[in-house]
């Protein structure tokens, strides 16, 4: 399983990067290589040229921006996970990166990396769905930006522009006093891709009503999806758990879910209900528990 | 451990197994390391459909490309070369390493590239141009069985190739006279061993010499054998490295066909041809895929759950060609009624061909899937009695007074005390309190089972269901050999004559040895001659090599010592009876100060003829090539035969929950009672149970070779075969036992296969064990949780959950 | 390409396709055959290195990307000829091995384990060893590897009457 051959250049700069990706269709961007290596050893992914970006330190960062967390495209899975910073600000992002692949995969792996993969069973597009993120990215000289919503449109396929690199992703933060994270996923092995997955944040008021909620779906369908509805249903209430029940229970009745080797159709609906409901539950319970964000 | 530690010295002591030194620092000495100059590379060209004839195979593009050399095809190949060894008679089903005409399934090999590197072999192998035409294809056994099916093979007239049943004892009468009856269907999915280094084999002719040198990642009777047939040459030209360390097989490392296309390759061309494949190509095109097994059990019993008789009809689906895999449904024959005491059986063992990978032997040769569908059964006994499975399991068992025990298909069990080995289990986990955790997991809201297998691991590796399923075949001897040399300064060397992979053969060899001369195993080298320097060898395969190697070693070391001392007694001129022999000495009982030491033996033997008793050749070399023991008898008319000389037991018990809404199993205790007779050493023992376990238990729930409706394989990588990680495999407790083997030398018996056979088994009982709350039950293996969670909202839904 | 690879300490100069992974890198053109080809996609963990001595993949990897980071292999943890790291020495005592295949890979995590965290819990070693599949032990006498070189080494700075 030996790659095509190919050229290789390292980028110094960003649009020394975007300016070789528009020279050429099939050419790439390699940073952590966790998912396209392995494409290329398989013959599947045959670049002509990879540009590697690693060593492009404007990528690699994290930053308070004081409404968000602004995270560089190249930073690695695992400097986010260990990070103070987002585990306080976006504590939902620390309770879900240790689901990402294996340690030695998140040691190279990278945020951008899996956001731009878009594949519809990974964590960080759900959690950029989840939580309202916007990401960055450099074409032609400009910088742009697309909120998370825009940017997934189906399995692998986003809607980054010909010729475009990802450069960062920022993450909102929820300032209120009582927020929780809730997290979940299935698979037949812990770090294998989820079969389903669920996210959710809520935001209590004192008097313990839900202020704010986010809830999303991951690897049911073929990007990973807000449940509208049920957030504007239970926006307001208790979040017990009969009403949360019905409310993901609406939400999910009408997708058509993936259906392969490792789960069926009605496997992803029922159990995209279930993990949405837990984790909403688990929001809520943290968010009482807390005073400030969840550890 | 041993139940009497003071009656060996090195045997049964925990020891280091010394083969772990080289491979802690990377220094194996894996196919893949070695670096044979001028060596060149393939790359296989693979058929991308189930089915399909070869019309034309264009090799232009590939010829031109820098570093590329040769283009094989099946027809060149063909006419080289005889088709590979089938264990079965049906010549109209050959089997080739490359394509003849037919593709007969996606995957597998049309033509083979050889090129400088890997790399531009894999360049050009793509631009090989094969134009095929499309045939009607079939996957399913049962398809493949019916009148008008699609056949794989043509010329053969129908996808049988073995349809064989025997009767042994009053079936008919026992089911007639049994009060009670029961009927289970078991499916074991097709999967493997899947070891992490796959198959490589560099190969090398030397045409002045006539030598063909092979080094391979090899686990395989009668290799050397099968590669002077194929190749057309005999086999003394054929030599076989054994000293190859192979990265894990468990049965399938046969690499046949890789062995004759390289062997073929490095003659025609002249210079070392080296094939390692990748992933891919192993998984889709390696030809080692394991069984895929249907079972129809047919039960008779009485009110207290004693089964008195079994019909059992064994469909198995063997891909598209067949080497030695059918043999994979005579082999359990030798257990055939597992521990218990059923007194007649019915067994039809049929193999059918469909377009699917070829199948390879897999860690107990059909052992651990017929063990599934013996303790499903059991189980289902007892709860449709009402009465617990370990009791109903008792009841049925074989009692140790009873040994040596022999079953209705014709095999003596040599010993055994099952319910010795239950009892100590029970005393160290108490079933109670299991029952109770059961419970409190049930009233908490999980399904929560306890699962249950006892199961036998027959070992000696006898291989007579050759003769059993193919009368053609009167093999009636599976040896193994050691040679022992003192040299000229006293230093003991010993060989054998096989590869390993992991088993630890070196440390065994050295322990037996050093037992029985009662000297350091450390100071004693065992090496592995190459094939031209061997003594016969049957290779590890069933469960053998501590009964045959370890047997031979220590015949081979006694014929030293009786040596060593008739050449002492003679220097002392002493009778026989007053020698001593002790630690490499031998004294005069009478006068203990006259004795001879281990040098002046060592002398004598070497350099002083004059003082040597007469007829007795100088030097210290022995050897010693060994039979099965109880082995030697063809099978009787009706097919009963001895089978394995040795049968290690094993009883597990595990607790699993399941989550109702999610199907995710998980095992949250695991325990299992083990009897292999004497432990050699003890840390190579509980690793094979260990490993076994783990193994079974991806067999259970995660691993399979699924192929979708256009038999394509849809688990072609590491991405889709789920192998067991750490997170997967519990903790696991192993409570002892040890009952020797009256028939071998230190009353070991094998352990190779320990836990696999029976962890798929106790898996399958505790999760139907779990969802026998809901009225439901599975039997098909791998049980994924996909189908848990489908199956268990169907019946909440039923019962208005 | 032209690369310089930092391995073991040594900087090699090393002419490479920009196609060759550091696994086969380091395999073929460095002789350093310790690391080994499991699955080439990253799953079975045999090919581990450690890249600045965190484990990756070396089959992940281009060895042209490789450049500037100090790379380890399981040669560069074994202490002189002959000898054996108080790692290797209680994967020995323990049998955490049986082919030896996923070994170096399973050394090399306890190296980069051990030196972030010298008293690990079995939950932190299973989840160490989680990325390295091994067909043959069943892990426990890995796991058990690891906790006897962890203690090991934590007590190896004292004498030893002073231990327990």
């Amino acid at each position: 399983m030996k790659a095509a051959p190919f050229e290789y250049s390292r980028a110094a700069d960003i649009d020394e990067a975007c300016a070789l990706l528009a020279a050429d269709e099939s050419t790439r961007v390699v940073a952590g290589g966790q998912t396209l290596v392995p494409m290329m050893a398989m013959r599947l992914a045959r670049p002509t040229r990879l540009i590697d970006i690693n060593r492009i330190a404007a990528l690699s960062y994290i930053r308070d921006d004081g409404e968000t967390i602004a995270i560089g495209a190249t930073t690695r899975q695992c400097v986010v996970e260990r990070d103070p910073l987002v585990a306080r600000k976006v504590p939902l992002l620390a309770r879900a990166i240790p689901w990402i692949g294996h340690a030695a995969t998140r040691a190279r792996g990278t945020i951008g990396g899996s956001l731009a993969n878009a594949d519809p069973a990974a964590e960080l597009p759900l959690l950029a769905i989840t939580l309202d993120a916007v990401l960055n990215y450099r074409v032609d000289g400009q910088t742009a930006e697309m909120p998370a919503r825009d940017f997934f449109i189906g399995p692998m396929i986003t809607t980054l522009p010909t010729g475009a690199c990802l450069t960062g992703v920022r993450f909102p933060v929820w300032r209120g006093a009582k927020v929780g994270v809730g997290f979940h996923e299935v698979n037949a092995r812990r770090s294998d891709f989820a079969f389903v997955s669920a996210a959710a944040q809520v935001e209590l008021g004192d008097d313990g009503e839900c202020k704010r909620i986010a809830i999303a779906i991951g690897a049911a369908v073929d990007f990973p999806m807000r449940l509208d509805s049920a957030e504007q249903q239970l926006q307001g209430g208790a979040l017990a758990d009969a009403a949360v029940q019905a409310a993901v229970t609406d939400a999910l009745a009408d997708i058509d879910p993936l259906a392969d080797l490792h789960a069926s159709a009605e496997y992803r609906r029922r159990v995209a209900i279930n993990l949405a409901a837990r984790a909403v539950a688990d929001a809520r319970s943290q968010a009482q528990g807390s005073k400030n964000h969840a550890h | 451990m041993s139940e009497n530690p003071d009656h060996f010295r090195f045997v049964s002591t925990d020891r280091r197994v010394r083969e772990d030194r080289r491979f802690v620092v990377g220094k194996g000495n894996f196919v893949a390391d070695i670096d044979v100059a001028n060596t060149r590379h393939v790359a296989l060209v693979t058929c991308p459909y189930p089915a399909a004839a070869i019309k034309s195979i264009d090799k232009s593009a590939a010829l031109a490309m820098p570093g590329v050399h040769y283009v094989l095809d099946g027809r060149e190949l063909a006419e080289a070369t005889l088709p590979l060894m089938t264990g079965l008679d049906t010549p109209n089903v050959p089997r080739r390493p490359l394509a003849l005409d037919v593709a007969r399934y996606a995957g597998e090999w049309v033509a083979a590239v050889v090129a400088d590197t890997r790399a531009l072999a894999e360049d050009a192998a793509e631009t090989v141009k094969v134009v095929y035409e499309k045939l009607p294809f079939v996957l399913d056994a049962e398809q493949a069985l019916q009148a008008g099916s699609v056949l794989v093979h043509e010329a053969h007239g129908s996808n049988v190739l073995l349809d064989k049943t025997f009767v042994w004892g009053a079936v008919d009468k026992d089911f007639a006279d049994s009060p009670r009856h029961l009927s289970l269907r078991v499916k074991w999915g097709r999967s493997s061993t899947v070891p992490i280094e796959t198959f490589g084999v560099v190969a090398s002719w030397d045409p002045w010499r006539e030598i063909l040198d092979v080094w391979a990642s090899i686990q395989m009777p009668r290799y050397a054998d099968q590669i002077g047939i194929a190749l057309k040459i005999p086999v003394s030209s054929v030599r076989v490295h054994y000293d190859v360390d192979v990265g894990g097989s468990y049965g399938v490392k046969r690499g046949i066909k890789h062995t004759v296309l390289v062997g073929y390759l490095t003659r025609r061309l002249g210079f070392p041809v080296r094939l390692i494949e990748d992933r891919l190509e192993n998984m889709r095109g390696g030809d080692a895929h394991g069984p895929e097994r249907l079972f129809n059990v047919d039960v008779a019993f009485d009110d207290s759950g004693v089964i008195r008789s079994m019909k059992m009809r064994a469909l198995e689906n063997v891909g598209a060609y067949a080497g030695r895999s059918p043999f994979q449904l005579g082999k359990p024959v030798g257990a055939i009624v597992g521990p218990y005491k059923i007194q007649s059986v019915q067994y039809r063992a049929m193999a059918v061909v469909t377009n699917k990978t070829t199948q390879e032997a897999v860690r107990g040769f059909g052992q651990s899937p017929t063990n599934v569908a013996i303790e499903r059964t059991i189980d289902e006994v007892a709860h449709t009695l009402g009465l617990d499975p370990i009791e109903v399991r008792r009841r049925n068992m074989i009692r140790h007074e009873e040994f040596p025990y022999t079953i209705p298909s014709g095999t003596t069990y040599d010993s055994g005390d099952y319910h010795t080995v239950i009892d100590k289990v029970l005393a160290h986990t108490s079933y109670e309190d299991l029952k109770k955790e059961r419970d409190r997991l049930r009233s908490a809201g999980k399904l929560a089972g306890i699962g249950i297998a006892a199961c036998l691991e027959p070992s000696g590796g006898n291989a007579m269901f050759e003769a059993l399923i193919n009368p053609k075949i009167t093999t009636t001897t599976f040896m193994d050999s050691c040679r022992i040399t003192v040299d000229g300064l006293g230093s003991i060397t010993a060989t054998m004559h096989t590869t390993s992979s992991g088993q630890g053969h070196e440390t065994l060899v050295s322990t037996v040895i050093g037992e029985v001369l009662q000297v350091n195993p450390d100071s004693i080298r065992v090496t592995r001659p190459d094939s031209l320097n061997s003594l016969p060898s049957g290779t590890p395969v069933g469960s053998r090599m501590a009964i045959m190697l370890g047997g031979a070693a220590f015949h081979a070391a006694n014929k030293l010592k009786t040596k060593l001392t008739a050449i002492a007694t003679h220097d002392l001129g002493i009778p026989l009876e007053r020698a001593i022999y002790a630690n490499g000495e031998v004294y005069d009982r009478n006068a203990p100060q006259d004795r001879r030491t281990w040098a002046d033996l060592v002398q004598i033997a070497h350099r002083n003829f004059h003082r040597m008793p007469s007829d007795m050749e100088p030097g210290l070399a022995v050897s010693h090539v060994m039979q099965v023991p109880t082995g030697g008898k063809l099978p009787t008319a009706d097919g009963r035969v001895q089978m394995y000389p040795c049968t290690s037991f094993e009883f597990h018990l595990i607790l699993v929950t399941i989550d109702p809404d999610l199907g995710t199993p998980e095992i949250v205790c695991y325990r299992i009672g083990h009897d292999c007779g004497t432990v050699i050493n003890p840390k190579i023992v509980r690793g094979m149970t260990m490993g076994g376990i783990a193994h079974g238990i991806g067999a259970a729930l995660y691993e399979e070779f699924a192929y979708d409706g256009e038999g394509q394989l849809m688990a072609q990588s590491f991405m889709d075969y789920l192998l067991p990680s750490s997170h997967e495999v519990p903790p696991v407790e192993i409570i002892h036992h040890v009952t020797p083997s009256p028939n071998t030398v230190l009353g070991q018996k094998g352990s190779g296969e320990s836990g696999y056979l029976g962890a798929p088994a106790a898996v399958a009982n505790a999760i139907n064990d779990a969802l026998r709350p809901l009225g439901i039950s599975t039997n098909t293996l791998p049980i994924k949780v996909s189908v848990l969670g489908d199956m268990i909202a169907a019946a909440r839904a039923n019962k208005g959950h | 390409m032209r690369i310089e690879l930092n391995v073991n300490g040594a900087v090699h100069e090393l002419e490479v396709e920009p196609r060759t992974t550091l696994l086969d890198c380091l395999r073929d053109q460095l002789a350093l055959t310790g690391a080994h080809a499991g699955c080439e996609h990253g799953v079975c963990g045999a090919c581990t290195v450690l890249f600045d001595g965190v484990a990756v993949r070396a089959c992940l990897m281009f060895a042209v990307q490789a450049q500037g980071t100090p790379i380890t292999t399981i040669e560069g943890v074994t202490p002189g000829p002959g000898e054996l790291s108080p790692i290797q020495d209680a994967f020995c005592e323990t049998h955490g091995m049986q082919c030896g295949y996923c070994t170096p890979a399973m050394i090399l995590v306890a190296h980069a384990l051990l030196a972030n965290n010298p008293d690990p819990t079995r939950e932190d070693i299973v989840e160490a060893i989680s990325g390295n599949i091994c067909r043959c032990t069943g892990y426990a006498q890995i796991v058990e590897a690891f906790a006897l070189a962890a203690e090991r080494l934590r007590g190896a700075n004292r004498p030893s009457e002073l231990r327990k």
